[in-house]
């Protein structure tokens, strides 16, 4: 697997949680589309038109397959920001209540889209706490979703410090409370079977450059009945059944919630992306469990060590090494081509609950083995003898 | 260049043990600064009379290089005409420093300037 992604002879990369990297039959199948069948969809009647719009909706129906929705259930977007933010204009006729239910370790993109939410219809935030074994309070969750709870959307699994959260279990009490249940499975989707219908979740959102597909092009999963009955978020070409000088009238999912012209050859990478995992789904289950505990057993032999993730989370690791600053850790494992991120990881209110201003953080995928973990602990030796 | 080359003796010295880092009970003019990718967070406060800076700390969190870069400035701008001060430019501030800064690690060279220059302009 590890020769499909050539760039990784270059560095230990070690930044999965941001983006990963991109195996050659990705590359490919976008360079065939720019080189063999560039054309616009939905539009023309000539054959290219024609092959590309299938090659955009064999795409759809890969993603669909992918997480066990039906295939008018999947709408492209540019990534997990813009279909959150989507459901942050959408959802208000479809709320109930008048409290929208978070969680402590979201990415900012599933807070800020919110609060914008809360003020505009007058909404209020509750925040489902994080205990001090990084797990969330399950008790606090269920005191905090109630009958008053409109919408309760949490991370799948934490960007920032790899937690774990029990889908399943939030989902079902947002549907006891009717209230609407959203997932940001941004970091989820590559190395967790998602089942739409077995996790019971109103929506989904991910982004398809975390899971071996090109930038800009990401999903939104909602139950097709809610998705009918949503106001269109963009309006233009391509969401419309008719226009008069006056007014319009929309489509139907999906189409009704992708106006314009859609990222042809991010969603088509988007499928291709989908095919290879689920054609190594063996790999990537086997290969991560085991090197993060081989990562977590390194970092706490080389000591001077402070974890911040579960004992049980995803092979997103987060800790601060002795009083060197994330930043100056990371810039000197760069020296030993070693990529990882540094800094608050895009969850202030979580950093600040942690009371560090950010942390190093390692996240792995399964092209990455024993050598670049290696290289990490090399590399922190390194620094600990720099701030010795 | 390495990272290796920033992280000089003198540069982990005041780190480790700031100039001129606590508070200013008295100070004329004050200014918080933060860097929201990196977290870099330096609170400048500066007594200027007659146009002259008389007496400047900063306290706050950072990395090595926002850390000795704010310790450097602040001594160097003591006694120092305000205009002086404002005149000051990135330039200066890696003179000081002594190091080549990696243009990914400018943002923390420059947060103290930053935050100081502010402070005098009350921005
Ligand atoms: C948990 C989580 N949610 C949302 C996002 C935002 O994803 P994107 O930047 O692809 O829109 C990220 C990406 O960092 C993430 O990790």
């Amino acid at each position: 697997m590890r020769s499909d992604f050539p760039i990784l002879k270059k560095v230990a990369y070690l930044d999965n949680a941001a983006t990963t990297q991109k195996p050659i039959q990705v590359i490919e199948a976008v360079k065939e589309f720019y080189t063999d069948s560039c054309a616009n969809i939905h539009r023309g009647v000539y054959s290219l038109s024609e092959e590309a719009t299938n090659k955009y909706e064999d795409a759809r129906k890969k993603v669909a397959g992918f997480i066990k929705a039906e295939d008018d259930e999947v709408i492209f977007t540019k990534g997990t920001t813009e279909s959150l933010n989507l459901l942050s204009y959408c959802l208000y006729p479809m709320i109930k209540g008048d409290e929208i239910v978070l969680t402590e370790l979201e990415h900012h993109a599933n807070i800020v889209p919110w609060q914008q939410m809360a003020k505009r219809h007058n909404l209020r935030i509750k925040y489902i706490k994080l205990k001090d074994d990084f797990t969330l309070d399950y008790e606090d969750a269920k005191s905090k979703i109630t009958v008053k709870t409109a919408i309760v959307s949490f991370a799948h699994v934490s960007n920032a410090i790899g937690t774990i959260n029990d889908v399943k279990m939030l989902c079902n009490l947002a549907k006891q409370n009717n209230a609407i249940s959203i997932v940001d499975a941004a970091q989820s989707a590559l190395c967790y079977p998602i089942d739409v219908k077995a996790l019971g979740c109103d929506f989904l959102a991910f982004s398809g450059h975390k899971m071996f597909a090109p930038t800009g092009i990401g999903v939104l999963y909602g139950k097709v009945e809610l998705l009918n009955k949503m106001p269109p978020f963009n309006t233009g070409g391509d969401m419309i059944k008719h226009v008069s000088f006056e007014d319009a009238e929309f489509q139907g999912s999906p189409l009704r919630f992708e106006a314009g012209t859609p990222n042809i050859a991010g969603a088509i990478g988007l499928g291709v992306a989908v095919d290879y995992i689920s054609s190594h789904s063996h790999d990537i289950c086997e290969n991560c469990g085991g090197l993060r505990k081989y990562c977590i057993d390194s970092l706490n032999k080389l000591g001077d060590i402070n974890l911040y993730c579960p004992e049980n989370g995803a092979s997103i690791i987060s800790f601060n090494i002795g009083k060197a600053h994330p930043h100056d850790v990371a810039s000197l494992l760069n020296d030993h081509d070693v990529c990882v991120r540094a800094g608050h990881h895009c969850a202030m209110p979580l950093m600040g609950k942690l009371g560090v201003p950010g942390t190093v953080r390692v996240s792995l995928a399964c092209y990455n083995n024993k050598e670049d973990i290696d290289r990490l602990i090399e590399g922190l030796k390194h620094v600990k003898e720099i701030f010795k | 260049m390495s990272a290796e080359d920033m992280y000089r003796e003198n540069i982990l010295e005041l780190y480790n043990e700031p100039l001129n880092f606590g508070e200013l009970g008295d100070a004329t003019h004050k200014h918080h600064e933060y860097n929201p990718l990196c977290g870099d967070d330096i609170t400048m406060q500066v007594i200027i009379e007659d146009d002259i800076v008389k007496d400047v700390k900063f306290n706050g969190k950072g990395c090595a290089i926002s850390i000795a870069a704010a310790s450097l400035v602040t001594d160097s701008v003591k006694g120092k005409k305000v205009e002086d001060v404002l005149s000051m430019k990135s330039s200066d501030v890696i003179e000081l420093l002594g190091i080549e800064i990696a243009s990914v690690r400018l943002k923390c060279a420059l947060i103290g300037l930053e935050a100081l220059q502010k402070a005098i302009r009350r921005e």
